[in-house]
């Protein structure tokens, strides 16, 4: 079963449709072969148009999408033998942010990585992919042991921002996002970041200031939340569409801006629809990337990180 | 209350001297009236209730920096990269802005001495647009510790800014890490970064060069935070306790050194220099 976004309503419809034609014919003897090829023809066709002309607005809630594919899917389809490591060592362990040991293609690396959740236990325990000071500390942690073991690091970003509450000032989140960001810089190894959802301000930079950074086709990445930046700009959040598209958050707004330096493509219909095979593309464009710095030397690596940064948004 | 509301609420502080309109200021916290000269020449501190209230770039420059130091240029940096709109154009903001404003954006660096020991002080002004941090802001810090660096001297950051510049979207987060760059820079060239946050202090810039000091200073009662008041109040639904994000709760809670007085700063930050000497580079 499907949850369909609002703008999905006609590819729902047809689906409807196709389904209610494929039960019946369990019954009828009528030959309706014809027209279910017919239908689900044009039902793809449909799905291809939408998906190949999505406004930002729209992107941002394929972004949000509720059966999106999430750090535990990427883990299951792309990587292997993932050992979960746990622990900030200074006050507890945060499993909006997940990080551990994992295999990606052969080669050892240090995954970290935002997990939103699938349902509503697994949400609230992950409390949403948002966060806290303890997650960032346990990101520093895993990256600095990363380093000093030669791994390189892959970071899978999708949050909506870090935990914006009372504990988590607290425990000096600002703190913990900057030394995350320092925590990157820092690295005598490649990091690869990608956006795979939402990429939301400060608490999704923490994790990206990477030698490469790459987007899915369909996820976005922005300062501000569109309904933040509506309310504040336009005074309401209704508005939420206009600032989406007027702050450039899509994979090729960023592309084109120098932000990130490439775009996975996602499955027709977004990576919801066939996370097996978004995991497919996305581990292997990952392999690519770091294959690029095999045989570079730590102080290279860490220039050409610093480059990427200084030399953008001048 | 976010940075449009606060800079208008800042507003009185802006306007031209000497006309009986700005004889007196009405101080924001006590609601004391206070007659202007007086509270200007007590370095816009309050009186009666110790609110310190939110001063220029060219004003916190000549507070802390010995007479001949000289103001940097502000580097040019890509002018409105996203044709930005809202209910105006970003142009037109900033446009307005830098005729309320002797500079061109919200960062001034310039270089000098503070009791005879050199240093690049960074300011960011409130007044600019809330201080936000856009291309402009995140290329003048970073030309600010070049210099430094140059100088082989300390850096000195007052912070204000109600966050990021929306207008220039991404672009504006990127200068996060940017400049996270050059205080790794100054760490490994064994030069000291001090930072000292001023009200109000939010948002990115928080989450970046203002908490990556080697030391932090605040000034009484400024608001220093990652995220906003109400945000946090619609995510929790609960009051938030007393004096929350504030310089001294800051305190309390470990991330920043000390809470110093204006009238104390400039000294504070000598006394500091005297042992942080430039070490040699790691
Ligand atoms: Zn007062």
């Amino acid at each position: 079963m499907n949850a369909y976004l609002d703008f999905e309503k006609p590819v729902a419809q047809l689906e409807a449709r196709i389904a209610d034609l494929r039960s019946s014919a369990q019954s009828d003897q009528v030959d309706i072969s014809a027209e279910l090829a017919r239908l689900e023809q044009k039902s793809a066709a449909l799905l291809e148009t939408t998906y190949s002309s999505l406004t930002p607005w729209q992107k941002t809630q394929v972004a949000r999408h509720p059966k999106r594919p999430h750090f535990r899917d990427y883990v299951q389809y792309g990587f292997a033998d993932f050992m979960p490591l746990g622990g900030d060592r200074l006050y507890g362990d945060d499993e909006a942010i997940m990080g551990g040991f994992a295999k990606l293609d052969g080669r050892r690396v240090m995954l970290i990585g935002h997990e939103k959740g699938h349902d509503t236990e697994s949400r609230l325990r992950h409390n949403f992919g948002m966060g806290k000071p303890e997650g960032y500390r346990k990101a520093i942690r895993l990256m600095e042991l990363a380093g000093r073991f030669g791994l390189p690091v892959v970071t899978l970003v999708d949050t909506s921002g870090a935990f914006p509450g009372v504990e988590a000032e607290e425990r000096g989140q600002a703190e913990a996002i900057a030394r995350s960001t320092e925590a990157c810089l820092a690295l005598p190894v490649p990091i690869i970041s990608v956006i795979v959802g939402e990429g939301g301000s400060g608490g999704a930079v923490a994790l990206a200031a990477s030698n490469r950074v790459l987007m899915l086709e369909h996820a976005v990445y922005s300062v501000i939340s569109p309904e933040g930046c509506a309310s504040i700009l336009w005074r309401t959040a209704e508005k939420a569409s206009e600032a989406a598209q007027a702050m450039k958050v899509t994979s090729s707004d960023l592309l084109s801006l120098g932000v990130i330096d490439g775009v996975v493509p996602e499955p027709v219909g977004g990576a919801h629809r066939d996370p097996e095979t978004a995991a497919d593309r996305l581990t292997s464009r990952i392999s690519e990337e770091l294959a690029q710095f095999d045989g570079r030397t730590s102080k290279e690596i860490v220039a050409q990180r610093e480059e990427r940064f200084l030399n953008m948004a001048r | 209350m976010n940075w449009l509301t606060r800079a208008r609420n800042a507003l009185p502080f802006l306007g031209k001297r000497d006309t009986p309109d700005n004889l007196w200021t009405k101080c924001p916290a006590c609601q004391e009236m206070l007659f202007t000269k007086d509270y200007e020449e007590n370095l816009s501190v309050c009186p009666k209730c110790d609110y310190h209230g939110r001063i220029g770039a060219d004003r916190r420059l000549a507070l802390l920096l010995d007479e001949g130091y000289e103001v940097l240029s502000q580097p040019d940096v890509r002018e409105d990269p996203l044709k930005f709109r809202d209910t105006k154009k970003y142009t037109e903001r900033l446009k307005q802005a830098r005729a309320a404003n002797p500079h061109r954006d919200a960062f001034t660096a310039a270089a000098g001495t503070i009791d005879n020991r050199p240093a690049v002080v960074g300011v960011q002004d409130f007044g600019f647009m809330g201080g936000s941090m856009g291309m402009a802001v995140g290329e003048a810090f970073c030309k600010g510790a070049e210099e430094a660096l140059k100088r082989r001297c300390a850096y000195v950051v007052v912070t204000a800014a109600g966050g990021a510049r929306m207008q220039e979207g991404i672009l504006s987060l990127m200068q996060m890490p940017k400049a996270t760059v050059m205080t790794r820079r100054l760490k490994e060239a064994g030069l000291p970064y001090i930072v000292v946050l001023t009200d109000p202090t939010t948002g990115g810039v928080t989450a970046s060069y203002a908490m990556l000091g080697d030391i932090h200073i605040a000034e009484p009662g400024a608001l220093i935070g990652f995220a906003g008041q109400r945000v946090i109040q619609d995510t929790i639904r609960e009051q938030l306790p007393d004096g929350f994000q504030r310089a001294e709760y800051l305190h309390r809670h470990g991330m920043v050194d000390m809470v110093v007085d204006r009238h104390e700063l400039k000294g504070t930050l000598a006394d500091l220099l005297e042992y942080l000497e430039p070490a040699e580079a790691a």
